[in-house]
């Protein structure tokens, strides 16, 4: 049984696939570091959150129900995303209630999805990250990863490891960046308001770099941050564990 | 003001809220008021002292849903109850009714003069105006109610109604209002509205209160305040009439016990408020003080739509304030942005479902769905639930703007075709490079909402798609 290799679907998200691929070579770096078997199934597009979020249900379910398919066969599902795996794990239930019949293949893939640092610490048990970081680091909580996925300590724990990196916490890491999915859009101003108190934060810990588990508040902050002229980076956490920071 | 202006008309009352917002975002007396707002602090160190916080959220949750579920049973007990008791009840079905029925007791009862405790279900159908329409004078006793009715405004928020406001603009506003020397220090600026406020105490003919529960094992009428205004305002009056809404009955005192260890802790951290106040009947014979009459308004204006369907849980609500307190989007524009009565995210959730989703459509939408307010809301509302299930209500009907349904319709359509999905996110990741030029980063996109205050990472040239099939092939 330990000698079994963990047979892993990647769901890469659509943000990491068109923004910042980086992210998605991270991940997959430290999945097979820690010795799983990792499969990329080449249909995938999106979990459906803009969808759902946004009321049009009926195209949040065709893309859940994808999704559902796609990742049939994988013993686990991983995503670099607090915000995706969450829609998968919190939501699909509720979204697919209309499909009775989809309902244990859904309850199935939904009790084997994982945000990446919760499966890293707590189902793979990956025990030397590859990266190193010189620097100090300050994370940041997302909302969906923190409060459906129960994302606090794994991404600490793991950055603990790193060589050379040291954490900084700011003061409310678990507030809002403000992001909010088309709610950056739709009320771009306010969204920018609520960014700014969480660029504010990050400033005083001094930190040379924010790191996060989730690409929506990336762009968001990174967004803000340049256009305050703050030159803080900002780093996906599997960018600093995977040590491709640079890519 | 606008915002204030705007609260005052029934019709469509909450449009305008983008509008609002950006005033409120550059209105700089009320930015300083509002990053002095800390409710939430106040609210973690409150909780802190008991071990099972979350097992009460449980319990009490459970005490509302049993409430809720037979709330005609619980509500016939009390009427049954209170009427034993000396107590008049009346129903309102309507905001007009409750104007209407004050207006009557008012007349019937030979009073002038009226002191009003804080009451939102009042703020709702536009009381006072009513009142001052029909020759009466109201004055507000709760201290921030008084600030802002001097001021001619709405409360800002549902216990902390005057917290748009800073110290300076209170001392101006007494100086103003009561024709004395000007006064920064708080405590002054308290002593002297208790001085004013006193002679009102003293010579009001009928006292208006909410009602934070009614009670149906004991017919009694429980109210939690902290300035004490509310028990001069139900007893020092001959007539005492509290207004409150039908979703507001507990079976029992017990279960009341249960709530109000929530109650204060969620809303300002107090293990318990300076007065809790149970009132059963006007004064009986014997009884040193209290009121000649008693009346109870029970309000329905829209909760019963709620009943039975998938929002009923917001009928949970206690009125803490925490969900608002705890909000990013309520923290940085205030609550006269909402537009209507019921501010932050539960606001977000009534409004729509009491004045119609088509008056109330930016509410459920301008939310980040941080859950924040879910996970400190005492009785478990899934508050960013029910925003989730009025934006699908919304695409039902139609009311979202055509682009937005198109742009929707033709993405969705684009992510279930993977060969198409791939082509278009090759094209977006080449076009967003070239644009985002040699600092890699985008300056403006179309509609501005995202650029007007961020700048957006640009795409590095290729998919992960594309850069993992060159990997595989390599």
């Amino acid at each position: 049984m330990s000698d079994q290799k963990l047979r892993v679907g990647l769901f890469v998200t659509c943000l990491v696939d068109l923004m910042r691929p980086s992210i998605g070579f991270s991940a997959l770096k430290l999945l097979e570091s820690a010795g799983c078997d990792v499969t990329v199934p080449t249909s995938q597009t999106c979990c459906g959150q803009p969808a759902y979020n946004s009321g049009d249900r009926a195209a949040a379910q065709s893309l859940a129900r994808k999704v559902v398919a796609e990742f049939r066969d994988c013993e686990y599902v991983v995503v670099p995303s607090g915000s995706c795996s969450g829609m998968i794990r919190a939501h699909y239930a509720e979204l697919l209630a209309e499909f009775p019949a989809d309902r244990p293949e859904v309850e199935r893939l939904s009790a084997r999805t994982y945000e990446l640092t919760d499966f890293l610490v707590n189902v793979a048990k990956l025990d030397r990250v590859p990266g190193r970081f010189a620097g100090n680091c300050t994370y940041h909580d997302s909302c969906s990863g923190l409060r459906e996925m129960g994302v606090k300590k794994q991404p600490r724990a793991l950055l603990g490891q790193v060589p050379g990196l040291t954490l900084n916490e700011m003061a409310t890491p678990e507030y809002c960046c403000g992001f909010g999915g088309t709610f950056a859009v739709k009320y771009g101003e306010i969204s920018a308001r609520i960014a700014d108190r969480k660029c504010e934060d990050i400033a005083s810990t001094g930190a040379d770099a924010v790191v996060l588990g989730d690409l929506g508040c990336m762009l968001n902050i990174e967004g803000r941050l340049k256009r305050r002229g703050d030159r803080t980076k900002v780093y996906h956490v599997a960018e600093v564990l995977a040590g491709m920071t640079d890519e | 003001m606008g915002a204030s202006s705007g609260a005052r008309t029934m019709n469509a009352p909450a449009e305008g809220f983008k509008a609002r917002a950006h005033d409120k975002l550059n209105d700089a007396k009320v930015q300083r008021a509002m990053r002095n707002f800390n409710l939430a602090g106040a609210r973690a160190r409150g909780i802190a002292d008991l071990d099972n916080f979350e097992d009460i959220r449980t319990a009490a949750a459970a005490i509302r849903d049993r409430s809720l579920a037979s709330l005609d049973l619980w509500l016939a007990r009390f009427e049954q109850e209170a009427t034993r008791r000396g107590t008049k009840v009346h129903w309102a079905e309507t905001h007009a009714d409750i104007n209407r029925i004050v207006i009557e007791i008012a007349r019937q009862t030979g009073v002038k003069k009226i002191i009003k405790s804080k009451s939102m279900v009042s703020e709702e159908s536009h009381l006072n105006d009513a009142l001052e329409a029909e020759g009466f004078k109201v004055v507000e006793t709760d201290l921030g109610e008084y600030i802002v009715q001097l001021a001619g405004e709405k409360p800002s928020h549902i216990i902390a109604p005057a917290i748009h406001k800073t110290r300076d603009d209170v001392a101006d506003l007494f100086a103003e209002h009561h024709k004395t020397p000007r006064k920064s220090d708080i405590g002054e600026l308290t002593m002297e509205a208790r001085k004013f406020l006193r002679e009102h105490f003293l010579s009001g003919e009928m006292g208006i209160s909410g009602g934070n529960f009614i009670i149906a094992e004991t017919g009694s009428l429980l109210l939690v305040t902290n300035e004490g205004n509310g028990r001069m305002t139900t007893t020092l009056p001959r007539v005492h009439v509290a207004i409150t809404g039908i979703e507001k009955v507990l079976p029992t005192l017990e279960d009341a016990s249960c709530i109000l260890r929530l109650l204060t802790r969620s809303a300002t951290g107090q293990s318990i408020s300076n007065y809790v106040t149970v009132n059963t009947g006007p004064k009986q014979p014997g009884d040193l003080d209290g009121p000649e009459e008693m009346h109870v308004i029970i309000v329905d204006a829209g909760r019963t739509k709620l009943l039975g369907t998938d929002m009923q849980e917001a009928l949970r609500c206690i009125r803490c304030g925490a969900c608002m307190n705890h909000c990013p989007v309520y923290q940085n524009i205030g609550g006269h942005a909402y537009g209507w009565v019921y501010p932050g995210p539960i606001g977000s959730v009534l409004t729509p479902n009491y004045i119609g989703i088509e008056n109330a459509v930016d509410l459920p939408n301008a939310a980040t769905l941080c859950n924040q307010c879910g996970v400190v809301c005492p009785v478990k509302i899934p508050l960013p639930d029910l925003m989730r299930k009025l934006r699908e209500k919304q695409v039902d009907r139609g009311l979202r703007p055509w682009q937005e349904r198109l742009g929707l319709k033709l993405w969705a359509w684009t992510a279930q075709r993977p060969g198409i999905y791939a082509f278009a996110t090759k094209l977006a990741a080449r076009l967003g490079r070239s644009i985002g030029g040699a600092d890699r980063t985008i300056h403006r996109l179309p509609g501005n909402g995202w650029t007007e205050g961020r700048d957006m990472p640009a795409p590095k040239g290729k998919t992960f798609r594309e850069l993992y099939a060159e990997r595989k092939r390599s």
